[in-house]
């Protein structure tokens, strides 16, 4: 939209204007090449890589060659555990943010500013405390308990809890979304029927919301499935002979297993293919994640 | 509530609710966990049935003086005198340096108070007639002062330097020092290398993703048109999803290789490459967070003043952007928090070798970094390991403070901005 009278505009204000509007155009067109530019370079030296026989196949001579088949199934044990975790307690939370607080009272403050603090939080920070709390003090304690020694180690079930944690705010704030957007007619008609206030949520908001929630769940595994640093010493293992058989062995990991190859492998060069198909195996399922969850969300907010 | 309340509630309901209450908690009561279970592993350094050290075990001889000791038991003295050395020492960054201080004094100072509150229980005279008394037995002084925990707790600390140490002092000395070598015959812990390391990274990933992102925001939310909007937005919000394991690859293998190639530089990995790949994280925080901010600018502010004959580009530099000034600064610091915390890129593309040196083109390694790369093959329980979690500490006070600046004050200053005029 132009202003009308641009007559007292000399033509230095106007080579100014070009530039104001340049810059602003090649900044987002760099950020936007960058991001261009590394999705060709992962499908280029990548994509011949990747066969079928790469995802079904276990490594080969210490990782050197073959698939990578383990470490997709353990990423995949991995977030439907921490799904199992995270998003009911996620779900709870948004429910009493929504249903249950008053938006003005120090508990839903306090509730409201420490998501948004653990959302902000270091992932390697999770990491520590999944090594302090989860396998120090509630392993340890549980062994100690129990006279066994199954809990007090790095396990697939305490990198899940640690991811649980880590993606917490991103349940949450996504199912708060969810729940908002149910009108409030709907609840004050139950009410008006007279539906207690748990009936009111349990049958008519939550199956309103089912949708937010997945795309809560969905966002969350997104988000979990490329988390490294947060994992990093509390279960992951670089080879694995089979894939786990309880929660409380170790596994693999595709963020983990390609961090390795590419910083800590014997031979780093040999191996770039290898590295560049589990980028895009890695990048391909966080973006299916991404784009479903985005997908469900625009469909939630057209409604 | 309302007059005729005869519902019937089945007695499950109540409990459900305050099940549901209590599982909300669960957020606030995770800071804690956070702060107390990581912090608990660094306490460790300051107990003294830690293996804190050889340093402990090792009565010496080259005893540094004890007169030092002497004089200033008072804790506040020497508290100060730390304080001087940090400004001391101080390389020019002033502002966040000024910051990590703070930290590390208000780790002495939480000591501090530990100590008062133990220490009420005891004499004050007791110890401090003690101390020099045995200035050069610490076993006789452990066993003296065994049911004085937090009297204890200063000896490795801050004491020590006098009482027990053999070489350069005790562990805050240590950790003061100018070289990170925790593997080595004479373990050095000096966290110098380290705070540069940080700094400059951060500082590249700020100096490159700010304005990127602010300009990027900017375009979109000004000067495109829809139908480009609709593209930008995703795409860019679609980085923010890239894993940093992968965005730490991409750097490591082809930002790195294209910039030696281009430049010509010395090593190929360094804090550039790492700052890079930090702004490819910062980026899309800073331009979704801004984006927000600028959207929410009311119309009215726009309509003004393209009607008082100012164009667009006017309009959204010095009406919009000012305007959303808040919103933009709590984004560049969330960024900041971002830059500052990540690491798996810095990790993979820094070089990941404590240098104490300003200059960009040579390799740096992150707090972050060194706890990941670090902690796989520590010794579980020793100094390292305590150290390693002070660390974590570290980060994660400082990131809750970035969250707490930007809750607290420039949420505030934006509410009020557009509802108090």
């Amino acid at each position: 939209m132009q202003a009308p009278f641009t007559s007292h505009h000399t033509v230095s204000k106007r080579v100014l204007g070009l530039f104001a509007i340049g810059i602003a155009l090649t900044a987002t067109v760099a950020v936007l090449g960058v991001i261009l530019g590394m999705l060709a370079d992962f499908a280029v030296k990548g994509g011949p890589e990747l066969t079928w026989s790469f995802l079904t196949e276990y490594p080969r001579n210490s990782n050197m060659e073959g698939g990578i088949f383990p470490a997709l199934a353990g990423t995949t044990f991995l977030v439907l555990l921490m799904t199992l975790m995270g998003v009911p307690i996620g779900t709870a939370t948004a429910i009493y943010l929504t249903e249950f607080a008053r938006q003005d009272s120090w508990f839903a403050r306090s509730v409201r500013f420490a998501v948004n603090t653990l959302a902000g939080v270091p992932s390697i920070v999770f990491g520590l405390f999944g090594v302090g709390f989860f396998v120090q003090f509630v392993g340890k304690g549980l062994d100690t308990a129990s006279g066994s020694s199954v809990f007090g180690d790095g396990s697939l079930l305490w990198c899940a809890a640690t991811l649980a944690v880590l993606t917490l705010p991103v349940v949450i704030v996504a199912v708060e979304e969810a729940l908002r957007a149910v009108p409030r007619e709907l609840r004050e008609a139950s009410l008006a029927l007279g539906a207690t206030r748990w009936q009111t949520i349990t049958k008519v908001v939550l199956p309103n919301a089912v949708s937010g929630i997945l795309t809560g769940s969905i966002l969350a595994v997104g988000r979990g499935a490329g988390e490294v640093a947060a994992i990093l010493f509390v279960g992951v293992t670089y080879s694995a002979e089979s894939l786990p058989d309880a929660v409380t062995e170790k596994f693999m990991h595709l963020g983990y297993h390609l961090y390795v190859l590419a910083t800590q492998s014997p031979d780093v060069e040999a191996t770039l293919p290898l590295q560049y198909a589990t980028t895009i195996v890695l990048l391909g399922l966080t973006f299916l994640l991404n784009f479903s969850a985005i997908y469900l969300r625009s469909r939630l907010r057209r409604r | 509530m309302h007059p005729f309340k005869k519902i019937k509630r089945h007695p499950f309901e109540p409990v459900a609710e305050w099940s549901i209450r209590l599982i909300a908690s669960f957020s606030i009561i995770l800071i804690f966990l956070i702060f107390l279970f990581v912090f608990r592993e660094a306490a460790g350094l300051f107990t003294p049935d830690a293996p804190a050290g050889p340093s402990q075990q090792a009565p010496s001889s080259e005893s540094t003086s004890s007169s030092p000791q002497q004089e200033s038991y008072g804790e506040d003295l020497q508290q100060e005198s730390y304080g001087g050395d940090l400004q001391q020492e101080s390389y020019g960054e002033d502002l966040q340096q000024e910051s990590y201080g703070d930290d590390l004094q208000q780790e002495s100072y939480g000591e501090d108070l530990q100590q008062e509150s133990y220490g009420g229980d005891v004499a004050e005279g007791e110890h401090v007639l003690y101390v020099p008394r045995n200035p050069n037995y610490p076993e006789i002084y452990n066993s003296e002062t065994g049911m004085l925990p937090a009297d204890i707790d200063e000896i490795p600390g801050e004491q020590a330097p006098a009482v027990v140490e053999k070489a350069p002092g005790g562990l805050l000395d240590n950790l003061l020092g100018d070289t990170w070598q925790p593997v080595s015959e004479q373990p050095k812990f000096g966290v110098w290398p380290l705070v540069i390391g940080t700094l400059k990274t951060t500082l590249i990933a700020i100096a490159l993703g700010a304005p990127l992102g602010i300009l990027a925001a900017l375009y979109t939310a000004f000067f495109a048109r829809r139908r480009v909007r609709e593209i930008v937005k995703p795409a860019i919000e679609l980085l923010a999803g890239f894993p940093s394991v992968v965005i730490g690859f991409f750097c490591l293998v082809t930002v790195a290789s294209f910039l030696q190639e281009t430049f010509g530089m010395e090593y190929r990995l360094n804090a550039i490459v790492g700052g890079i790949g930090l702004s490819l994280a910062v980026i899309p925080i800073v331009y979704s967070i801004a984006e927000d901010a600028l959207n929410a600018v009311p119309k009215t502010l726009r309509e003004a003043s393209l009607a008082l004959g100012s164009t667009e580009w006017q309009t959204a530099y010095r009406v919009m952007l000012p305007a959303a000034a808040p919103g933009v600064i709590a984004a560049v610091i969330l960024g900041i928090g971002r830059a500052f915390g990540e690491t798996m890129i810095a990790i993979m593309a820094t070089g990941n070798a404590p240098m104490e040196s300003w200059n960009i083109l040579t390799p740096a390694r992150t707090f972050a970094a060194t706890i990941g790369s670090e902690m796989g093959e520590v010794v579980w329980g020793s100094e390292h390991y305590g150290i390693l979690f002070l660390l974590g500490t570290v980060l994660f006070v400082v990131s809750f403070g970035l969250n707490a600046l930007t809750e607290l004050y420039v949420k505030k200053r934006l509410i009020k901005k557009f509802q108090g005029h």
